[in-house]
Formats: structure tokens, C-alpha cells, sequence
């Protein structure tokens, strides 16, 4: 089946599935937002064990999530894996010891001779949610700024610049990126409780947070989508392969392609919608077309990013380094078998949506948290 | 493609060897734990027992302290070979990154979505609903072992691929080769049965406690008639995978299958080394004897390796300088055809830079003669083939000593278990609690073994370490290195402390229906 699709074609393929993968991985991401708002949502002690006892449900989802995107760009686009992992070292440690931190909180949190107190996890709980999510979105605003590395003729590369990648924190864009990020998770982590949570002072300050703070996030959203529709783009010749910049390459991009700027227009809508329905309907379904939502959008960036002979990932150094879907794939060979085992992914995502309805059916109360032996 | 600094490497090689180190603490519970606490919940779901529901919650606490910081470590691991291992990640990353994708899709979803229910769900699934889950959890870890064991048994033994000039990487040829690699079979049944045992010793050395401390004398009297029978089957099974396992190292590393049993001069009818004592003098090129002191079994590594009394065993010598009578190439020969390689690859790209096709398929042809050495063609001098002799010999002898202690615990707890003595038997009970820290030193001492023993190759005959790293300053692998050991040290300490006091507390008894 996969055999007759040409390379190009399975090079697309797969960047679509990380794309889906990365945007699986932001909507996740409310585990985080939520974690940063564990004492602005949570009072008293009940409050936050009943906050982090719902996100500890889902936690390793998110956690999943990451793994899994990193193993399919491992897997599909190892040049960029070296590139940017081996590169910008700084940036990638710091957002994996923000990850550390947050896999054993959950667990230890409560637990008694915990040696470092139950506020430090917390502590975790909130670098986890505030600057992991942020460097996140700060090395993903790379994707459009470029990254300051050469591949020499051998396809090995190197950083040219010895901040390792600290330096993207210098550049406004992709700060700004990464806290719409920031505020993005918190929003979809009230729509989040104002779904999972029977405890009215947790619901009512989940609305406080998401009428606030839903105009910060919008106002970052439009200055990175400005950016991004009006910024310079690195093109590729489909022929030559030759690197070229081209004014609003990413305007044209969407424009190039239809299908994908209605994913990002009906994404957008379909965010905003969400909190809408949970602000003036007082619904607790919010959550559901916001999520939807931001799939569709963070989709569509990954899609304009990568697609319509586009550098995913430009260098700053040499232009003609920059990383596209074709020059930074695996062999056809492997993508060609590594879509027979992508076709697993409904299935995955079957079980996952059963699982995650019946662990959702009821909402969770302090009381079911008070009496699980096992709660976080 | 050029050398990296000497430092560099070896920051690199520090940090993946302490990340690795601190993952494998808790890994091999993990897998062996979830199949205990299976085992525990069926009996809870076919007798009713809710004694036996206690008891399973009880464990699965322990195994939940445990598995959070092994997916801690574990995610570093994941990331590292691209921040630490980037022209790794280039040069094989389209036959490596395949299992560690497909492992994160088929084991770790698998894994993070039931355990949810394993955890939180007991009111709220039936009970065979509950079960499946609990087994699912244990079969998803189990997965997820056998998918990065299979990349790194192609570490050990790499099948499936060619070198492809134009991109200068490896690609993946034939996905069965690599699935179905031998040697990736043997390692994945011989870690899981390890981390079987591991768990097993867990499990007796908590109840034995207990017993000492004359409590919870129900519950420790069952746990470890399940953690008992289940250690002696999975420890004799684990004895037969590590037959196979040195096979395989034999035929595929055999430079590796020489320093595990320090032999530098091969012969036929080689003897196994029980125990000994190596002679830190000794250089691979005087006639000092390798041991200062040792007990052998006479043709045993024969036996070992070949299933044959006289077969012969190639020592470190024959190995690295060559035997001409059982053609065997030196490490020299192989490097001077490595570097006719290197050399026609250059001027291959050379040659395509330019566009002069003749010189190109000049260039191809030289490179095809010689591609097969192409990794040795970075090796400066012949030693250099041989890894440290010392940490991979006493590795080896000490998880082959531990393993074989383990089986006859596992018999001496069971019999008198069994025979209704075992709680007053204060040494039986003192040994299980004791032996304990050996299963956790067996399991680290299998792994130094594997990856030490391998060096200074990162694949084996075909990328040396030295080529691997990512091209970074060594000051910055060492920040990170610091910043890791002192991390995972902290959590370490943290859930010592925990798992004890959990321990201490207990399981909630209840009656038996």
C-alpha cells in the first residue's frame, strides 16, 4: 500500500502525523496550565489535592505525548533531531529537566518523608507548567526565526554560537510564542476543571481565570499570527533545492493551500467558541471544541511550516543549511514501514478516548479524593 | 567527518552512562513488579479474596514510587541521543529512531492510558475490567523493553542496512532482519527475565522483613509464596537466556566475550574464570599472567560460547593482532582498509561536488570494496578495539555469581515456605532481605557488561564512539552532567525514603472470605 506512494508523498505523510502529534501534545498541555494554576484555583488543601488528583489522571498523557512526538521526528526527520536537539542543547536540558521534575511530583507530592516537603513538588508543579511550557513555545517559534547551525557535506552538523540555543530567547517573536503557550494551557486547563470538577469555588474561579486571561492570550495570538502571516519565509526550488527568502512565504503558504488556512480559521473559531460556551452558556463542554481547536490550529502551523517546499527549520548560519521535509527525512525505506505502524494510530487513539470517557464519566469530588487511598 | 575532542566524548559517554545507570534502578522492578501485582489481582478476581485486593494495592503503591522516577530518567534517555549524540542520530537514526518510535506508539500509550485505570479505577471499571488494565500496564512496559531492547541489539549486532554515500548515514533495508535480529531476542529475554527476578527478590525481601520484624505475617508469607516460585521459574529461564545471550556475544563481539573472561591468548578448549583476580599490570602485549588469582571450570567457555568442548575461543591478542591460521584480521588490517574508505568517500563527495561522474563511480567502487571497515577507518591505533578489561570482566563475574545465588535463595525460601519453616529461620529471612542490593547490583552489572563491553564502538564494528557525539563544547556536557547527578541523586534519596516508610507502614490486612 505504502510502497507506491512516492517519497515526497510519505515525507508529507509524516509530517502531517508530527504535526498531529505535536498538536495532540498542545492541547495536552492543559496538565501544565492547570499545574500553574494550582493556587490560584485551589484555597485550601482539599482544593488543590482535588486539582492535582485530576490532573494526575492525565499527566502522563501529555508526558506520552512529547516522548512519542520526539520518537516520530527521531524516526522520520533525524536530521532535524540531530540538528536541533544536538544544537540548541541548552534550550532542549532545560525543558527536559522541567520534565523531570514533573514526573515524580505527582507521585511524591503527599507522600509522607517525601525529604523535600510537599510545597517543593508543588514548586515543580509550577516550573513544570510555567517554564517548560514556555521554552516549549520558545523553541518552537525556532521553526519560523531559524537556528544558528551548518550541516556540512557529510549531513552532520553544528551550533555556531556557544549559547546553544539560548540565544532564540533573545528574539521577541518566539518568547512571545512560547508565553501564548503559557496562557493558552491555562486557558484550556479551566476549560478543563470546569468539565472534570464538582466543586463550585474551583468552577467559579476557572471562569474568573478564563475571562481574564483569555485577552492575553488572544492579544499574543494575533501579534504571532501577524508575525507569522507578514514575516519573511525560507522557500525551497522543488528542483534545484536551492534556499531562497521569500517575503510573507507563510501567507502564501496558507493561500497555497485552502484546505489548511480553513483548518486554522475554523480552529480559531472553534477556540474561541469553546470559552465562549463556558463563560456566557455556563456550559462544561468548552473544553471539547476549544481542544478540538487548537489541534486544528497548531496543525495547520505545523502544515504551513513544513509543506509547499517550505524549510521547516532555517538556519541562520548558512542559509543552505535550512532543514525541509526532503533534505532531513529518513529513507523512503523507513518511512515506508514506519506507516504501516502508523496505521496502529487509531486504534491508539480508540483506546485512548474510551478510556479517558470512563475515567471522566463522573465528575471528580473531594469526596472521591478524601477516600482514594491511592490519591496524589 | 572528523574526530571530537577526547574530553567531549568522554563528558558525553559520562553522562549517558550516569543517566542510563540511574534509569536502570528502576526499570527492571517496573517490568517485573506489574506481572507480580498481575498474578496478585487474578487471584483477587477469580477467588473474591478481598484479602488479596489489599495485597495487590499494597504493591502497587511501591510499584507506582517506583515507576514515576523511572519515566523521569526514562525521558532523558529518549532525548539524550539527540542532544548528546547527534551525528549518531544522523548516521543511524533512520534504522535507531524506527523502535524508539514505535515503542513510544505501541508500549507507552499502552502503558500511561491504563494505568490510569489501574490507579483510579478500581471503583469504577468491574473487576475483570480492573484486571485487563493491571495486565495491559504489564505487557505495555514489557513492550516497550522489547522495542528498545531490539535497537539496542542492533547496537550489538547491526543487520538490515547498507551505507548510503549520498547521505552518508546507514538506512534501513530490511525491517524483519532488524526486528527479528537474534541478538536482540536474546538481550530482550534476558532483561526482562533479569528485572523478573529483580522483582522477585523485591518482593521476598520486603515479606522476609516483615517476618523479622514479626508483623503483617499473613501477607508476607503469601507474597513471597507467589515472589518465591515466581523468581525460581523466571531465574532458571533467565539462566538458558544468558546461554544464548553469550552465544550471540561470542559469534557477533567476540573482543567483548575476551575481556568478560580477561583471556588474552585464545585456544581450543577455553576455560571459564568462576572467579579471579585480575593483574592490573598487565598489557596485552607481555607475557605477565592476566590473573593474580582464579578458580576456572576447564573447557567451559568453550561450552559457553560454542556448545562444543574444543572449539576454540580467540583471545584479545589473536583479536586485535591478527591470526593468520585461524584467519583472523587484526584490528590493523581492518584499519587500513577503514581508511581507504574514508579516503574514497571524501572523494566521492568530492567528485560529486564537481560533477565528474567518472571520478564518481571511481570513488564508488573504491568505497564499496572497503565499506564494511569504514568505522575502523576513524581508530587511531589497534588497541584501541579493546574495551577496559577490568570493569567488564568483574561486571560480569559479579551478575553471573549474583544470578547463580539467586536461584538457590529462590529454592531455600520456597522449601521452607513450603515446609511451613520460614519464619523461624532468622538466616533464610536475613538472606532475603540481604539480597536485595545484590539483585539491584546484578542488574547494573549486566548493563555495564553490555555497554562497556562494547566500546569503543558505539555500533558495533561500525561507529565508534568517538564519531558519535554531538559537536559541542565538553564544558557544556559537563554543566549538564553535574546538573543530572546532582537531580537524580536528590530524587534518589527521595525515594529511598519514601519506599521505605511506605514499607514500614505496611499493606491494610484484612480477612480472609
Amino acid at each position: 500500500m505504502f510502497e507506491t506512494l512516492s517519497y515526497l508523498t510519505l515525507q508529507e505523510y509524516w509530517w502531517f502525523l508530527v504535526g498531529l502529534l505535536g498538536a495532540l501534545f498542545v492541547f495536552m498541555t492543559f496538565v501544565q496550565g492547570g499545574q500553574t494554576l494550582l493556587w490560584t484555583l485551589g484555597k485550601t488543601e482539599i482544593q488543590r489535592d482535588l486539582i492535582v488528583n485530576t490532573l494526575g489522571r492525565k499527566w502522563e498523557l501529555t508526558f506520552t505525548a512529547l516522548v512519542m512526538f520526539g520518537g516520530a521526528l527521531f524516526a522520520a526527520f533525524p536530521l532535524f533531531y540531530a540538528t536541533s536537539f544536538g544544537g540548541a542543547y541548552y534550550v532542549w536540558m532545560a525543558i527536559l529537566f522541567c520534565f523531570i521534575i514533573q514526573a515524580v511530583a505527582y507521585e511524591y507530592r503527599k507522600k509522607p518523608n517525601n525529604v523535600f516537603g510537599e510545597k517543593t513538588y508543588e514548586v515543580f508543579l509550577f516550573i513544570n507548567g510555567s517554564l517548560g511550557i514556555v521554552l516549549i513555545g520558545t523553541a518552537l517559534g525556532t521553526l519560523f526565526t531559524g537556528g544558528h547551525f551548518v550541516v556540512n557535506d557529510m549531513h552532520l552538523s553544528h551550533w555556531t554560537v556557544p549559547s546553544y540555543g539560548l540565544e532564540a530567547a533573545l528574539v521577541f517573536f518566539n518568547v512571545a510564542f512560547g508565553f501564548m503557550l503559557f496562557f493558552l494551557s491555562r486557558l484550556l486547563a479551566a476549560l478543563y476543571f470546569i468539565n472534570a470538577v464538582d466543586q463550585a469555588e474551583i468552577i467559579d474561579r476557572a471562569r474568573t481565570v478564563l475571562k481574564y486571561e483569555t485577552w492575553i492570550f488572544l492579544i499574543l495570538f494575533v501579534y504571532v499570527i501577524a508575525n507569522i502571516l507578514l514575516m519573511q519565509g525560507y522557500n525551497y526550488d522543488p528542483v534545484s533545492k536551492v534556499v531562497t527568502l521569500e517575503s510573507m512565504k507563510y501567507l502564501h503558504n496558507f493561500m497555497a493551500m485552502p484546505l489548511v488556512a480553513g483548518l486554522a480559521v475554523i480552529g480559531t473559531l472553534l477556540l474561541i467558541w469553546g470559552v465562549i460556551l463556558a463563560l456566557f452558556f455556563k456550559s462544561d463542554k468548552g473544553i471539547w471544541p476549544a481542544g478540538s481547536g487548537v489541534v486544528m490550529v497548531v496543525l495547520s502551523l505545523f502544515l504551513i511550516l513544513g509543506y509547499n517546499h517550505t524549510a521547516f527549520y532555517p538556519s541562520l548560519s548558512d542559509i543552505q543549511s535550512s532543514l525541509t521535509i526532503e533534505n532531513s527525512s529518513g529513507s523512503k525505506y523507513t518511512l515506508t514501514a514506519m506507516s504501516y505502524v502508523s496505521l496502529l494510530v487509531p486504534f491508539v487513539l480508540g483506546y485512548i478516548i474510551v478510556v479517558w470517557r470512563i475515567m471522566n464519566r463522573e465528575k471528580i469530588t473531594e469526596t472521591e479524593v478524601k477516600n482514594d487511598p491511592h490519591h496524589y | 567527518m572528523e574526530h571530537l575532542d577526547p574530553s567531549l566524548v568522554d563528558w558525553s559517554r559520562a553522562q549517558f552512562a550516569l543517566t542510563a545507570l540511574y534509569h536502570w534502578i528502576f526499570v527492571p522492578l517496573t517490568l517485573g513488579l506489574t506481572f507480580i501485582v498481575a498474578i496478585m489481582e487474578s487471584i483477587y478476581v477469580k477467588t473474591g479474596d478481598e484479602w488479596w485486593k489489599n495485597t495487590t494495592k499494597f504493591w502497587m503503591g511501591l510499584l507506582a514510587i517506583n515507576f514515576a522516577i523511572g519515566l523521569a530518567t526514562g525521558i532523558i534517555m529518549e532525548f539524550e541521543f539527540g542532544t548528546n549524540w547527534s551525528n549518531y542520530s544522523w548516521i543511524v537514526g533512520d534504522i535507531f529512531g524506527a523502535p524508539l518510535a514505535i515503542e513510544g506508539l505501541m508500549a507507552f500509550f499502552m502503558e500511561s492510558t491504563f494505568f490510569a485505570i489501574m490507579f483510579f479505577g478500581w471503583e469504577k471499571v468491574s473487576k475483570r475490567a480492573h484486571l485487563l488494565s493491571t495486565w495491559l500496564v504489564a505487557v505495555g512496559s514489557n513492550l516497550s523493553a522489547l522495542w528498545i531492547l531490539v535497537a539496542n541489539g542492533w547496537m550489538q549486532h547491526p543487520v538490515g542496512m547498507h551505507f548510503n554515500p549520498d547521505t552518508a548515514r546507514n538506512e534501513m533495508t530490511d525491517f524483519w532482519a532488524i526486528l527479528f535480529n537474534p541478538n536482540a531476542y536474546s538481550k530482550f529475554l534476558h532483561t526482562i527475565s533479569g528485572g523478573y527476578v529483580l522483582a522477585a527478590l523485591f518482593v521476598i525481601a520486603i515479606s522476609s522483613w516483615y517476618l523479622l520484624k514479626k508483623r503483617n505475617i499473613q501477607f508476607a508469607r503469601r507474597s513471597i509464596m507467589v515472589a518465591a516460585s515466581f523468581g525460581l521459574i523466571v531465574s532458571l529461564f533467565n539462566v538458558t537466556t544468558g546461554d544464548d545471550s553469550a552465544r550471540q556475544v561470542a559469534q557477533h563481539q567476540p573482543v567483548k566475550l575476551a575481556a568478560m573472561e580477561g583471556l588474552y591468548d585464545g585456544k581450543p578448549g577455553a576455560e571459564i574464570v568462576a572467579f579471579g583476580i585480575l593483574n592490573p599490570n598487565k598489557k596485552i602485549n607481555d607475557t605477565q599472567d592476566p590473573f593474580l588469582f582464579k578458580l576456572a571450570i576447564p573447557y567451559g567457555l568453550s561450552v559457553l560460547s560454542y556448545h562444543k568442548l574444543d572449539a576454540y575461543v580467540p583471545g584479545l591478542k589473536q583479536l586485535v593482532y591478527g591470526d593468520k591460521e585461524k584467519q583472523i584480521m587484526s584490528a590493523q588490517g581492518k584499519m587500513d582498509r577503514g581508511t581507504k574508505a574514508v579516503t574514497a568517500l571524501t572523494n566521492y563527495k568530492k567528485a560529486k561536488a564537481s560533477k565528474d561522474k567518472l571520478a564518481q563511480a571511481a570513488a564508488l567502487k573504491a568505497f564499496d570494496a572497503d565499506s564494511a571497515y569504514l568505522g575502523y577507518g576513524y581508530l587511531k591505533a589497534p588497541e584501541e578495539v579493546i574495551p577496559p578489561v577490568a570493569t567488564t570482566f568483574y561486571a560480569f563475574h559479579t551478575m553471573v555469581i549474583f544470578g547463580s545465588w539467586f536461584i538457590l535463595l529462590f529454592m531455600i525460601i520456597l522449601y521452607l515456605t513450603m515446609t511451613n519453616e520460614l519464619h523461624t529461620k532468622r538466616w533464610a529471612l536475613w538472606a532475603g532481605v540481604l539480597s536485595l542490593p545484590m539483585g539491584y547490583a546484578a542488574q547494573e552489572a549486566g548493563w555495564i557488561t553490555a555497554e562497556v563491553g562494547r566500546q569503543p564502538w558505539a555500533i558495533q564494528d561500525m561507529l565508534p564512539v568517538g564519531m558519535a557525539t554531538s559537536n559541542i563544547s565538553s564544558g557544556s556536557v559537563m554543566i549538564t552532567f553535574w546538573m543530572f547527578a546532582v537531580l537524580f541523586t536528590a530524587l534518589l534519596i527521595a525515594e529511598v525514603s519514601i519506599m521505605t516508610t511506605q514499607i514500614k507502614i505496611g499493606p491494610k490486612e484484612a480477612k480472609h472470605v
